[in-house]
């Protein structure tokens, strides 16, 4: 963090700029020691602060990982309705707001639809678990286990806040995207299980997606990795801390390179979740059956439990790349405790999902490949040029900085109009005669 | 130079996508306090407003609410029977007559059952009753888990009075009351006219005149029911001839609903 | 796209019975959904997939099988099989009046029933030789105009739907389509079974309150279109699965009888409302829009731009519209016997060209009573519109041609 406060004092050396540069830093110091900034960490030591020490790490990793279980699994149910609701209402319609829990007082069993998550639950639990006899039995349990297990363990790393993160490691970023890469041999199980050469053929086609955006999505970080100098999670989260002229943040959003690397992460776990518009494995209306139809009751739903949990750690990981982790937007905003600031960013990536998905149609899977390898992939790789340039040229100053700006932003909006071209060559929008 | 760049930048892959997004939004956003964007009625908490021209099944209209059966303006004649499409309309004369509304002995139904399992609510029974006496409803929220004999509504189900049926057309059936009335004044100043006559014509003119008042005293034929149009037309006797022998009752109005099914 | 796929070859040998001579291995499997999937084993290009996209499928817009034949992801056949609804439309006519197979009309196309009873008013008209209103003539031609609206619009709905939009296109759609029905329902007492055209004029009058309604709708409906075309038309994604697939070329529409959009489309120039200029249409100006590729996107654009057309009419007609009666005086409401003869009476439906041909003997029901479906004649060429096209493309092919059960089987 002192290294972006130099940066800062050193960008412009008027007095102005120093005296916010040092208020900043008291703010800050104030904001980390604050009650509510710790309270997490004085919740957790109230339990555990009277353990011997080799079992205090231990109950105090336990409670983490309870912690992230929990509140990710209710942030799953949560999302379901916030899901529905949100598309109900881009459609002009209300969205579930009639299942409740008929024996409260005062709701006449409505509760604006908040018993949705709980009912949808309840009824995947009591469904009968069918498995096919020809099916192989160890694997097709297996599958959903191993796809949400590696989904949990991608949370390892991320910084929900200012001291939260539940496991500190140099190389996290590599940890997360090794993790998450690993959730794509659980689908490959899953179709292989169902000895069912339909399932088989649609799990490789959703193994291709999968596959296809995996290098966008690692060749889009690579320049945040170059920038920040470090692979952890937390260093690159304090590589983005300090305010330009007092009230700009540092993020790497917003950057040129950044901006464009976070549109290309965001299409890519758009993809990597099987999000619309790249839901090809889970449509309805494809003929072909899905790798899924062999699964039903709550495996069905822990396959879904583990979409979502890839989205919200994939939008994590965004947050913590490019918008700047846990750290607010302006310096006398960080009254507000970090987790906070946390959680308002990963909803709003969040909603960003939900968004895309009430408006596009979906693509077909040979577009989708294309769209990665031809398009994905040339810009990620150009991005890693301009940020090369951009780090190059971090000292140029005064006018120097304008034309740096300048000359980042043409070499980035100029491939993505020129493949872009080259890819919507034969679809454009057309006009049409009259009989005369 | 801005313009040119903004044109070039609306032709950039990703433009319409933008596009699209912004109406959603507009969207998302509008249903929170325009009500042409968040278009859902919340029912049965809030009811639909039904205009006046609704249908749904048929219904008897009864002049007198006290006494439905004795005053249902049907006379049994069997037209709306013959003309139903999928003949759900099952009548049976009755073998005696009963003074109705106005007084005259008119024949009255027996038996008028309407299967509204059946019935596609087409409303050509309404356009050809001559008497006005066959109107349509609008309840529309008759589910019942009796497949068979609670779908079949019988004459005492059906017969509504006419301050309902103001209560749900109140155009229409000021307008068929106006009309009514206008003829019954026709039918009685005729009647005064021939009984004058009577008085002091001789005995072959008193028959032609009550020929010519059992004429007059059939109400016209069968008018667009709803609006009316500038003159109305003259009584055609070969359409509305409720003499004619009733077409062979349809066996499955009364004992087989499944086969009607 | 399709260069990157073999070329479907005709000549293969294989049973056409449905193949299962010569199945090997896996016969047949049941899927969730009620599709049906076979192997095919073929000799000469390896294993071909018979699937059956089976009665019952969220995207067949009703009850209908498509037998496709894949070879890999490529369409090699395809066979429509349909009658799943079949009514016995055309035998209960010649059973029942000519005044009561009207309502019967109404289901046919049951989306458009106003336009389906003009048809057959028109044909029994002819047969009669039963002259219209003036006042009703106008009332007829906002009726079908503002069916047209209502067919477009659902078509649009459904096509985006079907690309996997997740139901909001469709939603706004049907939030316009309400308000039309609406306007239905107040003056003909029902939403979509109207049962509203006698043979002679129209059967309830429109008040001026409903003309003022429907004035103010026609006016807001630019608005509407203008957003939607946001929301869809400049949409990269769509253009991308709906440009180039399932082109229908001219010369094969015309010799397979193919009518309305999915013809203009195309590019030919053949619309009722100016060929044969029945009812009042010439007096309105408005245009018909043509198509150059022949692909989904012009079909769906056609429509977008016939709706814009259709405004124009709306316009002009609810401007002119003259008082008077709406049903000729002259007109038998029961009793209605045509003098022997025949008569063939056709409209510009919203899906093509509706057709009545009617058979008197004297009686008052109808000797022989026929239907040209335009749904049914464009449903014959999907085949060739489909071949070497993959599976998801059939999908929005089918929802390109406009097709509804209901006409299909009647």
């Amino acid at each position: 963090m002192s290294v972006a406060l130099s940066a800062c004092v050193a960008t412009s050396a008027s007095e102005w700029n120093v005296r916010v540069a040092i208020a900043a830093k008291h703010l800050l110091a104030a904001a980390a020691e604050s009650r509510l900034e710790r309270l997490p960490i004085t919740a957790r030591d109230f339990f555990t602060q009277w353990l011997p020490d080799p079992w205090r790490w231990l109950v105090n990793s336990l409670i983490g990982i309870v912690a992230i279980v929990v509140v990710f699994a209710s942030l799953f149910a949560v999302l379901t309705l916030v899901e529905r609701k949100v598309l109900g209402r881009v459609q002009n319609r209300p969205g579930p707001n009639r299942t409740g829990l008929p024996f409260l007082p005062f709701t006449e069993g409505r509760m604006f639809g908040l018993g949705q998550p709980l009912a949808d639950g309840i009824k995947m639990l009591t469904k009968e678990d069918i498995v096919p006899r020809a099916a192989d039995q160890v694997l097709h349990f297996l599958a959903p286990v191993a796809l949400l297990a590696f989904s949990i363990l991608t949370f390892a790393v991320i910084p929900f806040g200012r001291n939260l993160v539940p496991l500190a490691l140099d190389a996290g970023v590599l940890y997360f995207f090794a993790a998450g890469a690993a959730t794509e041999l659980a689908v490959f199980m899953a179709g292989w299980a169902s000895r069912n050469k339909y399932s088989l053929l649609a799990a490789m086609r959703a193994l291709a997606q999968l596959i296809s955006y995996e290098l966008p999505l690692l060749l889009s970080i690579v320049p945040v990795v170059m920038l920040a100098g470090s692979l952890s999670t937390g260093g690159i989260v304090e590589a983005q801390g300090g305010w330009k002229w007092g009230f700009v943040p540092h993020w790497h959003v917003l950057t040129p390179w950044g901006f464009a690397a976070f549109i290309i992460f965001f299409i890519s776990s758009l993809a990597e979740s099987n999000r619309s518009p790249f839901d090809l494995p889970e449509a309805e209306s494809e003929l072909i059956a899905g790798h899924l139809t062999e699964y039903s009751g709550f495996k069905y739903a822990l396959f879904f439990m583990a979409e979502y949990f890839g989205m919200c750690a994939l939008s994590g990981m965004g947050v913590t790349l490019f918008l700047g982790g846990w750290q607010a937007p302006c310096p006398f905003l960080e009254i507000i405790p970090s987790y906070v600031w946390f959680t308002v960013k990963l909803l709003t990536l969040l909603l960003g999902f939900i968004w895309i998905r009430a408006t596009f149609p979906r693509l077909r899977i040979d577009q989708l490949t294309r769209l990665a390898w031809k398009f994905l992939v040339p810009l990620a790789l150009f991005n890693i040029g301009v940020a090369a340039f951009w780090s190059r040229t971090h000292d140029w100053a005064g006018p120097l900085q304008l034309a740096r700006w300048a000359i980042a932003l043409v070499l980035v909006v100029a491939p993505f109009v020129l493949i872009g071209r080259k890819l919507s060559a034969g679809i454009a929008p057309r006009t049409y005669r009259y009989a005369t | 130079m801005f313009i040119r760049v903004h044109l070039w930048l609306t032709k950039m892959l990703g433009s319409g996508l933008i596009q699209g997004l912004a109406v959603t939004a507009k969207n998302l956003v509008g249903s929170f306090h325009d009500p042409l964007r968040f278009t859902t009625l919340e029912y049965p908490e809030q009811q639909p407003k039904l205009p006046e021209n609704y249908r749904n099944f048929p219904f008897l209209v009864t002049e007198n609410a006290g006494d439905p059966m004795g005053t249902l303006r049907c006379v049994a004649c069997q037209i709306c029977e013959k003309e139903c499409p999928p003949q759900c309309i099952y009548i049976e004369k009755s073998k005696d007559k009963k003074p109705d509304a106005t007084g005259r002995m008119q024949i009255y139904p027996a038996v008028f059952d309407i299967d509204t399992s059946v019935c596609m609510s087409c409303q050509i029974c309404v356009e050809v009753c001559p008497f006005d006496a066959i109107k349509m409803d609008q309840v529309f929220e008759i589910a019942t888990t009796d497949r068979f004999s609670a779908l079949l509504l019988r004459r005492e189900q059906l017969a509504k009075p006419n301050e309902y049926y103001h209560s749900i057309h109140p155009t229409e059936a000021t307008e068929v009351d106006a009309r009514l009335a206008a003829e019954r004044k026709v039918a009685e100043e005729k009647a005064k006219a021939a009984a004058a006559a009577k008085a002091t014509a001789p005995k072959p003119a008193a028959n032609a005149a009550v020929a010519g008042l059992a004429e007059a005293g059939r109400p016209g034929p069968a008018t667009p029911a709803t609006k009316p149009i500038p003159a109305p037309t003259p009584p055609q006797p070969a359409s509305s001839n409720p003499a004619q022998p009733p077409a062979a009752p349809s066996a499955e109005a009364e004992n087989s609903p499944p086969a009607a099914a | 796209m399709s260069d990157q796929f073999p070329e479907p070859s005709f000549g293969v040998e294989h049973d056409s019975s449905g193949g299962s001579s010569l199945v090997t291995g896996h016969s047949s499997l049941e899927l969730p959904g009620g599709s049906h999937v076979t192997a095919v084993h073929d000799p000469f290009h390896g294993d071909l997939l018979e699937v059956s996209m089976g009665p019952h499928h969220p995207s067949t817009h009703g009850v209908f099988r498509m037998m496709v034949t894949l070879d890999g992801e490529t369409i090699v056949k395809l066979k429509p099989v349909f009658g799943y609804l079949h009514r016995n439309h055309e035998k209960l006519g010649e059973n029942t009046t000519y005044l009561s197979s009207m309502p019967y009309t109404d289901r046919l196309d049951y989306l458009n029933s106003m336009t389906n009873n003009w048809a057959y008013a028109l044909a029994v008209e002819k047969l009669a030789g039963q002259p219209v209103p003036e006042r009703a003539e106008y009332l007829r031609v906002i009726l079908a105009e503002l069916t047209r609206l209502l067919n477009h619009t659902c078509l649009a709905g459904f096509l985006l739907q079907d690309t996997g939009a997740s139901g909001t296109p469709l939603m706004y759609a049907f939030r316009e389509r309400e308000k039309i029905l609406d306007l239905f329902e107040s003056l003909s007492g029902s939403r979509m079974m109207c049962n509203y055209q006698r043979f002679g004029g129209c059967r309830v009058d429109a008040t001026p309150e409903w003309l003022a309604a429907a004035t103010q709708l026609t006016d807001g409906y630019n608005e509407f279109l203008d957003e939607y075309e946001a929301l869809i038309t400049g949409n990269e994604i769509l253009m991308a699965r709906t440009q180039d697939v399932g082109v229908l070329k001219p010369d094969l529409a015309v010799s397979a009888g193919i009518t309305g959009p999915m013809l203009r489309a195309s590019g030919v120039n053949y619309d009722l409302r100016k060929v044969d200029g029945y009812g009042i249409y010439p007096r309105f100006e408005f245009r018909i829009p043509l198509g150059d590729h022949g692909d989904t996107y012009d079909r769906y654009m056609i429509r977008v731009l016939e709706m814009r057309e259709s405004i124009k009419i709306l316009r002009q007609a609810l401007r002119a519209i003259p008082a008077g009666p709406i049903l000729d005086p002259k007109a038998k409401i029961r009793g209605f016997r045509p003098k022997p003869g025949e008569a063939y009476g056709r409209i510009e439906g919203p899906k093509g060209e509706i057709g009545f041909y009617l058979i008197s003997d004297g009686s008052p029901n109808p000797y022989r009573y026929r239907v040209r479906p335009p749904s049914f004649i464009n449903l014959t060429i999907l085949e060739d519109m489909c071949l070497g096209q993959t599976i998801a493309d059939a999908v929005i092919i089918l929802g390109s041609v406009d097709i509804v059960l209901g006409e299909v089987d009647r």
